[in-house]
């Protein structure tokens, strides 16, 4: 797939080296009942850059995903956008989760891929893409339903507009929930594990989305198994294991010099 | 055999069975129609996270299923206007807004438990994808959550419809003029049984065809393929028919 146009409307300059964070976690612990599946997760995004997260699975790398993503409250830590503490508000001195509608509002700068891909079934692909821009950005219909088949086009998916998901293959179907998230011209786009559901031959065609984006300076987390990708785009591989981050390093450093033994397993294991 | 086309005839195109018929259709509708309301409503208390709201949706379900359909019936054109002294002389309260109060609350029992299913089905994915686009609570169910369930509750709810239909002839029993009544009238004075059971039955299967015909139409709208969309008539009157 070659792109005639960029994914992106605005071109992000590089990251500056003192360029402040992006995204920040901060301490993040997560438990479901007695399972602590986070462990205080920290490390911060700065704009442009790419982090790859490596790791074996029940690590709590889609846990972390979901809690940056607003979409599971955490029991302690801080998620940070552009410095602005996330998904908490203080009410009577005391701080409490955002109600639902306070947290959609925040939800909406940030772009999440799914493994699944989640495209809602009942909606044409380009319903799909819009559905965001009518239901949470308030655009008008007719607006909307251009700026969406742009993005469909930019993905290389403007002759399957009037498809359903049912009707697309697995790449296809995660090509649409890349520009589904994309339309709402999101901060930073999150990425669980995009490409574990496809059949092997369809892998390339999502990767190549995801790889012109990085290109582009889309702030990117991107939970993954594909070694190739992390060493290829990503600024920044990140190794999880139960629940923490064991190694955090730029992609040559990472797979040519890994400083932990959990690390040198997991690459031993995965190469 | 003891069988008179004539009056077999004459009664399935009298006015009493056609008006028979129109009240037992006109008393489903209604009935299911609020009934479907009333399922949904429960069920989403269901899933609530406020404790109050999930037993009562699940001490409604208990108490209306359990009651029979006729005890509820009788109860509400007989006894209730005993409790309620002023229904006595109100107008509007007669045997078929009874029958409609009764057969509603009895069928939002069932229909609760129908939509709960569907919720069920419903993958989590749909609502997490919903919620990370940024859709307020409203937004996910209006536009994710209700087309999907609507899909999955049309073939039970059309069972139901049609069990309804049949349900409404229990409403003779508190004399609301409707086909089983008008059949049993009409016996009474003529003892042609055979004749005119048999002119009801025929009413009864030309209302359900009626409504299935509605319901592959419906279904056919919830196909979310791009060819399958275009509903011929033909195609959704007998439920055949290509895309």
């Amino acid at each position: 797939m070659t792109f005639e146009r960029p994914l992106l409307d605005h071109v992000e300059p590089p990251a500056a080296a003192s360029s402040a964070p992006l995204l920040e976690a901060v301490g993040i612990h997560k438990r479901y009942g007695r399972n602590e599946v986070l462990r205080g997760i920290t490390f911060a995004v700065r704009r442009g850059e790419v982090r790859a997260v490596l790791g074996p699975s029940g690590s709590g790398k889609s846990t972390m995903l979901r809690c940056l993503a607003l979409l599971e409250p955490i029991d302690a830590g801080e998620v940070r956008l552009e410095g602005e503490r996330l998904g908490v508000r203080s009410a009577a001195g005391k701080l409490g989760r955002l109600p639902e509608r306070e947290l959609a509002r925040q939800r909406s700068d940030i772009g999440m891929v799914f493994q699944r891909f989640n495209l809602f079934p009942h909606m044409t692909a380009l319903q799909n893409v819009m559905v965001g821009l009518t239901e949470v950005r308030r655009r008008p219909k007719a607006e909307a339903r251009e700026t969406a088949a742009d993005m469909l086009a930019r993905v290389g998916l403007a002759d399957r507009a009037t498809h359903f998901p049912s009707e697309l293959s697995g790449g296809q179907q995660q090509r649409v929930a890349i520009a589904r998230a994309l339309v709402m011209n999101p901060k930073v786009m999150l990425f669980d594990e995009p490409t574990s559901a496809l059949d092997p031959e369809l892998v390339g065609e999502v990767l190549t989305v995801m790889e012109e984006l990085a290109r582009e300076g889309m702030t990117m987390i991107v939970v993954t198994h594909e070694v190739g990708f992390a060493r290829s785009a990503a600024s920044l591989v990140t190794m999880m294991d139960e629940g923490q981050i064991v190694e955090d390093a730029p992609p040559g450093e990472f797979f040519s010099h890994p400083r932990h033994e959990r690390t040198r397993r997991f690459l031993e294991a995965v190469l | 055999m003891n069988f008179d086309p004539q009056v077999f005839v004459d009664a399935l195109t009298s006015e009493g069975y056609r008006n028979g018929a129109l009240v037992a259709i006109g008393l489903t509708a209604v009935s299911q129609l609020t009934a479907v309301g009333i399922g949904l409503v429960l069920a989403v208390m269901r899933e609530s996270s406020l404790a109050v709201l999930r037993a009562a949706s699940w001490t409604y379900v208990w108490v209306f299923r359990a009651i029979p359909t006729l005890v509820q019936l009788l109860f509400f054109w007989n006894a209730l206007p005993q409790l309620i002294p002023g229904l006595v002389r109100a107008e509007w309260y007669n045997a078929f807004v009874a029958a409609w109060i009764a057969l509603s609350i009895n069928e939002g029992a069932y229909m609760a438990e129908i939509v709960r299913g569907g919720l069920l089905s419903i993958d989590e994915g749909q609502r997490l994808a919903a919620r990370a686009l940024g859709m307020k609570p409203a937004s996910v169910y209006r536009r994710v959550i209700l087309p999907q369930l609507i899909r999955v509750i049309i073939p039970p709810t059309a069972n139901e419809f049609i069990t309804m239909l049949k349900i409404t002839s229990l409403a003779a029993a508190i004399s609301l003029g409707e086909l089983l009544t008008y059949t049993q009238q009409s016996i009474s004075t003529t003892f042609k049984f055979a004749e005119y059971y048999a002119a009801a039955a025929v009413w009864y299967l030309v209302i359900v065809s009626i409504f299935m015909a509605v319901q592959s139409q419906l279904e056919r709208r919830f196909r979310w393929t791009s060819q399958g969309r275009r509903a011929g008539l033909i195609g959704g009157l007998t439920g055949l028919g290509g895309r």
